[in-house]
């Protein structure tokens, strides 16, 4: 049956894709008259635009004392700027239909930006004095304090924003990647204007800056856009990264009790940088062992023949000075301890032997397949071409990426999974009334 | 409620709702098979992609009393194998041509999907037509999977006292109707639900004439008809599917009240809900009023609730309105609201009230009314950036209700509503007997 079975499928298995999508994607690097920098990709299908853009320093350059003064820069961009006060700038980015939002990690403050053609050139007039000549009025400033402090209050019994807050704290102890991003109610209750406009300073200048954008522009157009919207910031030195850190080893488990009916479960250890030349075969390695969806190693023993938990997870996840490996799910409580157990024999067996040829197969057929689907919208496009230029992999990543992936081997697979993989030595952090861990 | 969770899951803030995405100047082909299974094809040729979807009239709504979650129950146990791809080769084969899948559950439907290479189609459109009708289970498969909705159900309701408020607020709502019932079901009965009652379900309403294909992306109709006419095309109907009659709700009568104190609960929460109409039983603009009513009390911060609570009287930090009218039978017109600097709930409701009477009196402005409209049709225009957005639009509407030409007219229905529609959805809808008003506190832990 099974040997049957394998001749009907594997015909399918050995067709190459043929459709990669280099043969979709055509990126332009544009140079304004300033000297600002962006990656283009044009198409005029629908009458779209969408940027994303990320200025060079990110939390981890909150001072001391200040935690969550970048996260609170972000909600206060669209509240009053220029020559608007806050419900005049809001009206006419709502009149213009444009879509405009800030985030911030560690490592970046980034932009997202989208407007209908028909409006482009208002809407980037808007961008312009969001980012040039935001005010930080009193009133929205106090209105914009009272959301991040519900928010911060309710991440305070969030079992998910526990946990990883828990875990990179026992992986970075010290670390100002280990602090929390969005701040506390003491940092958010004591920020001023004044410690938002440092953050401004500190954080929106020209150098480092990134910019990627995609649909209904040409690049004359564009660099002129560009300019006009962020010409006149300032060219000062961003802030410095922190220091290169090692992630801890453990073993080592904390727990916040809280009394829920599952354990949330996060397990992990040291990973590794982006810039790390084994970073494509150990995320083909995680692919294998915990990659997202269905039919990874973990989700087949843990969920499929067990039972035990919805979903479970693991991923490289590359700061931009330290790397974790990390892994997630949540188990009812009672089972918590041999949930646990199933995972740790995994990490073991892939450590011990790593995957089968026909898994390595697997996985890279599929992940090479799977590449052109990050590439089906101007909004995503425009994530991706901004993500691969934060990790500096070039501008023919997208032709080279496929490629990568095929040439993984697999002694490099099972070198990864033994470099990676330490049962005995995972960090736990856990949130729930777990028995048996 | 979906097949697995995504690695990075975005937990449903009750505040941050989207305008529900319909409509607009789409090149859409419909036709049917012979089985009479029906195809929507929705070109997009950006990308080498497509995504396959298969939708089925049948969701929580549909169950039988006594077996809540089944129908969502059921939506995990169709990956799990045929005698031509017995357990786990749907996924590989998914898989090995570089797709992703999955599957959701709502009251009124089912759908699964795959986004693949455009020319991995036909290897998809096999995969689906072979599960709906050749699906064998066995207790080893089904048992373990029981566990895991389970452990679904425990993961995104019970850990959650956000979702254990809405799982009550819909069993408020609805006195006889089935929509009260949770799509992942009541603990007391997902656990004892079994391969037999899946396989009795599946043979209800698993067959072509019951079932959507929508396909959106890189293909054209002719394309797919071929394929669909190849792999769909044989199969035969083991049912003719009748109407789905529901228990209908009776005419409400009584405003009601929940009250939820949990320790788990870091802030206290406000939330009214009111029995709508469903927009597919809408004849007129009533379901499209109350889309520009949802803009004009909670669209964003032009919204009158955010510049009312938020920004004048300082008594919330956030504050919506929203209105779903994707559903066969009944819609919700919603409001939520997060107290701030310590104004209690009392003072919430009473604000609350002072505009929905406002509303319902005075109606909107010229001016509030046609930036409303504007700006659901701007927002709407954003659905063409995605092909899974307008797969499901399509997917969604067409199993609650609505026809192709409903969907595909919506933009023009909603530059059509007046100041008087609004006043009037607005006085017809939000009556105190229609009306769930819940509450979460936060409660000292014991």
């Amino acid at each position: 049956m099974l040997k049957s079975l394998l001749r009907r499928v594997l015909p399918v298995l050995l067709l190459p894709l043929f459709i990669l999508p280099a043969a979709a994607v055509t990126i332009q690097a544009v140079t304004t008259k300033s000297g600002l920098t962006a990656w283009l990709v044009e198409d005029h299908t629908i009458p779209l635009i969408a940027m994303n853009f990320a200025f060079a320093g990110g939390s981890a350059s909150d001072p001391a004392g200040k935690e969550g003064a970048a996260h609170y820069l972000t909600g206060m961009l669209d509240e009053g700027a220029a020559d608007m006060d806050s419900p005049t700038f809001q009206a006419r980015r709502d009149e213009l239909g444009m879509k405009l939002s800030f985030d911030d990690d560690q490592d970046r403050f980034t932009g997202s930006f989208q407007t209908l053609s028909r409006n482009r050139d208002a809407a980037f007039a808007l961008l312009k004095a969001a980012v040039t000549a935001p005010h930080f009025a009193e009133e929205p400033m106090e209105r914009v304090r009272q959301q991040f402090l519900t928010s911060v209050r309710d991440e305070g019994k969030d079992p998910g924003r526990l946990a990883s807050l828990q875990f990179t704290a026992m992986a970075l102890p010290g670390h100002p990647y280990a602090r929390n991003d969005h701040g506390t109610e003491a940092t958010i209750q004591a920020m001023t204007t004044a410690d938002l406009r440092a953050a401004h300073q500190r954080l929106f200048t020209r150098r480092g800056m990134l910019i990627s954008v995609v649909g209904d522009i040409d690049a004359a157009t564009l660099g002129q856009k560009l300019d006009e919207a962020f010409g006149s910031l300032p060219d000062t030195e961003p802030p410095a990264p922190p220091p290169e850190a090692t992630v801890a080893s453990g073993p080592a488990l904390k727990l916040i009790g809280m009394d829920m009916p599952q354990s949330l479960i996060l397990f992990g250890g040291p990973g590794l940088l982006r810039k790390d030349q084994d970073f494509i075969p150990a995320y083909v390695m995680n692919q294998i062992l915990g990659g997202s969806g269905l039919g990874s190693r973990l989700s087949t023993v843990v969920r499929e023949k067990n039972g035990l938990t919805y979903g479970i997870d693991t991923g490289l996840l590359p700061l931009r000075r330290a790397g974790y490996f990390i892994g997630s799910f949540s188990t009812r409580n009672e089972k918590a301890g041999e949930a646990m157990a199933l995972v740790r024999q995994e990490l073991a067996r892939m450590a011990q032997d790593g995957p089968t040829q026909q898994e390595l197969d697997q996985a890279k057929t599929y992940l090479t397949g799977s590449y052109a689907l990050r590439f089906d919208s101007n909004a995503k496009i425009a994530a991706q071409l901004l993500a691969i230029q934060q990790d500096n992999l070039g501008i023919d990543y997208i032709n080279r990426r496929n490629s990568l992936v095929e040439a993984v081997t697999m002694d490099q697979v099972k070198e990864q999974a033994k470099r990676l993989l330490h049962p005995d030595q995972l960090l736990l952090s856990v949130v729930g009334r777990p028995k048996g861990l | 409620m979906t097949r697995f969770r995504f690695l990075i899951s975005v937990a449903a803030a009750a505040l941050a709702l989207a305008t529900p995405v319909r409509a607009l100047n789409v090149e859409v082909s419909d036709f049917k098979l012979a089985n009479g299974m029906e195809v929507v094809v929705i070109p997009d040729h950006r990308a080498p992609v497509v995504t396959h979807m298969v939708w089925y009239r049948v969701g929580a709504a549909d169950e039988q009393s006594g077996k809540s979650g089944l129908a969502h129950f059921f939506e995990h146990l169709m990956f799990k194998g045929t005698p031509t791809h017995p357990e786990g080769e749907f996924n590989r084969i998914v898989q090995i041509n570089g797709g992703d899948d999955n599957a959701f559950t709502s009251t009124d439907y089912t759908a699964y999907y795959q986004r693949v290479a455009a020319n991995r189609l036909d290897t998809m459109m096999a995969l689906e037509a072979d599960r709906m009708q050749n699906l064998t289970l066995t207790d080893a498969v089904v048992k373990p999977e029981r566990d895991v909705v389970v452990e679904e159900r425990r993961q995104t309701t019970e850990n959650d006292p956000g979702r254990l408020l809405v799982e009550q607020v819909s069993a408020a709502m609805y006195t006889a109707h089935p929509y009260g019932r949770p799509i992942v079901g009541w603990m007391s009965e997902v656990t004892r639900l079994t391969g037999q009652d899946a396989l009795d379900f599946y043979r209800a309403h698993y067959t072509p004439a019951n079932a959507i294909l929508v396909v959106a992306g890189d293909v054209t109709a002719e394309e797919v008809k071929r394929l669909a006419e190849k792999n769909y095309g044989p199969l035969k109907n083991t049912f003719i599917p009748s109407e789905r009659l529901r228990t209908p709700e009776p005419d409400p009568i009584a405003a009601r009240r929940v009250i939820m104190t949990d320790s788990r609960a870091a802030t206290p929460s406000f939330q009214r809900s009111y029995l709508a109409v469903a927009a597919g039983r809408d004849p007129g603009l009533e379901s499209e009023a109350l889309d520009v009513l949802a803009e004009i009390l909670g669209g964003g911060s032009q919204g009158r609730l955010y510049k009312e609570l938020v920004v004048k009287q300082k008594i919330a930090s956030a504050a919506g309105a929203w209105y779903s009218g994707e559903a066969l039978d009944y819609g919700t017109f919603a409001l939520a609201v997060s107290p701030a600097n310590g104004a209690s709930l009392a003072t919430i409701e009473s604000a609350i009230d002072a505009e929905i009477a406002r509303i319902s009196r005075d109606g909107p402005t010229a001016d509030e009314l046609a930036k409303a409209r504007q700006r659901i049709l701007d927002a709407n225009v954003y659905a063409l950036d995605s092909q899974f957005a307008l797969a499901r639009m399509f997917g969604a509407g067409l199993t609650t209700g609505s026809s192709i030409s409903d969907i595909k007219g919506w933009d023009e229905r909603i530059a059509k509503v007046s100041s008087e529609d609004v006043k009037a959805a607005a006085a017809a809808t939000l009556k105190p007997e229609r009306s769930v008003t819940a509450t979460l506190s936060p409660k000292p832990a014991p």
